[in-house]
């Protein structure tokens, strides 16, 4: 199998991350949308790092996850507090700038 | 165990297959098997219609990742993909789908008409895209991780966060706490107000007049006390404030009042037959038929 196949499917699951973000109006599932096209890009940076024979993707990629957990926690406490005020998840009600 | 470890990793058989440029068939076979479920699971998180079942899909789709990373040599990627997101990301998610998930159902108004089609389109279009440029692009380098893993995996790692890239690894402590401070703010609600006392709860459901005592409990001489079996009034009515009113809204309340009797008339209706009454109807041995036809009356009222 050539390697190139890992990249073959980092670019699917971006893909339908990214159609995911456009078509859902839950937050929530947009939110885990963005996660699975972060993930797409991990698994891109790892195969690069094993083609080139160096660890410098596998660092990239350990620092797109500690990003993506401060993300996620900062996010979902946006989408809680909007609940909150508003009563809905859906990104199409969030469409003022003040709660 | 490092010992170990790192022996396993500059072993010649790691050597062997990192030098190839192609990978192993086992590998191949497990690549193609479980990229069907990371497709599957991806497209499922999407397609999904409740968020508990986009975030299991979103959980199965990273663990093939995880393996995925095993398989390519990133072992400690691996076990953080692991810990990290189907750990603690996917069940922050699932904490959230818990605190706001059940009434958030995705709106199927068209804000934008047509919105959907050409989403999906767009999607469809990128993807031809980014997968005709990689087809285009010159992959032919493989190297392999086995020399950049040849003094262990982690050890490796821990040289590059700390050498090249400790200003970004120092950066991201600081982002890190950030973060967490900022969600505290944003979730911590101020109190307003003073929080009411019990006497004055007591004195506004007086005022109010609607319901001065405590509301009755499940299943009271119901038969049963399950939480979706409303309690039974003194005429044998049930009581719609027995029960949550979750369960009254999605109308999965369960009345039992009248299952006695069936039971009690199809007990009696077998008996007949087992003593080869069949000459006779089943009003006239035991009344059975009476009650079976009073009970699913009350059936079909309640029903109603």
């Amino acid at each position: 199998m050539n390697p190139a196949n890992y990249l073959y499917l980092a670019a699917l699951l971006f893909t339908i991350g990214a159609a995911g973000v456009l078509i859902r109006r839950n937050a929530i599932v947009v939110f885990m949308c963005v996660e699975l096209m972060l993930n797409a890009c991990n698994l891109a940076f790892v195969t690069f790092s094993r083609m080139h024979g160096n660890l410098d993707g596998q660092v990239i990629a350990f620092f797109t996850m500690v990003v993506a957990a401060a993300e996620v926690v900062v996010g979902l406490a946006i989408i809680v507090s909007i609940f909150r005020s508003r009563h809905s998840a859906s990104v199409d009600d969030a469409n003022l700038m003040k709660l | 165990m490092m010992t170990a470890l790192s022996t396993l990793a500059s072993s010649p058989a790691v050597q062997l297959a990192a030098t190839t440029s192609r990978t192993s068939t086992g590998e191949a076979v497990q690549f193609w098997v479980l990229a069907t479920i990371a497709v599957l699971g991806a497209l499922g998180t999407v397609l999904m219609k409740k968020s508990v079942h986009s975030a299991l899909s979103l959980a199965g789709t990273m663990i093939v990742l995880a393996v995925f990373y095993l398989a390519q040599g990133a072992y400690f990627l691996g076990i953080v993909q692991i810990v990290v997101y189907t750990g603690a990301i996917m069940m922050l998610f699932l904490f959230v789908v818990m605190l706001v998930g059940i009434t958030a159902a995705d709106s199927l108004k068209e804000t934008l008409k047509g919105q959907r089609w050409m989403a999906a389109g767009c999607g469809i279009g990128f993807g031809i895209l980014l997968i005709a440029g990689i087809g285009n692009a010159s992959l032919d380098t493989f190297a392999g991780a086995g020399q950049a893993n040849s003094g262990g995996n982690v050890q490796g790692l821990a040289r590059l966060v700390f050498t090249n890239y400790v200003w970004a690894f120092e950066i991201t402590g600081a982002l890190l706490i950030t973060a967490a401070v900022g969600a505290m703010v944003l979730t911590h609600r101020e109190r307003t107000e003073e929080r009411r006392t019990q006497r004055e709860l007591s004195e506004a459901r007086v005022r109010d007049g609607l319901q001065v005592t405590p509301l009755p409990p499940p299943g009271t001489y119901a038969r049963h006390n399950a939480v979706d079996i409303p309690a039974l009034l003194p005429d044998g009515s049930t009581s719609d404030l027995s029960v949550s009113s979750t369960l009254r809204d999605r109308g999965q309340i369960r009345d039992v009042s009248t299952d006695a009797m069936r039971r009690l008339a199809a007990l009696d209706q077998s008996a007949a037959e087992w003593l080869g009454r069949k000459g006779l109807k089943a009003e006239d041995v035991t009344g059975a038929g009476e009650i079976a036809t009073s009970a699913s009356d009350r059936a079909e009222e309640g029903a109603k």
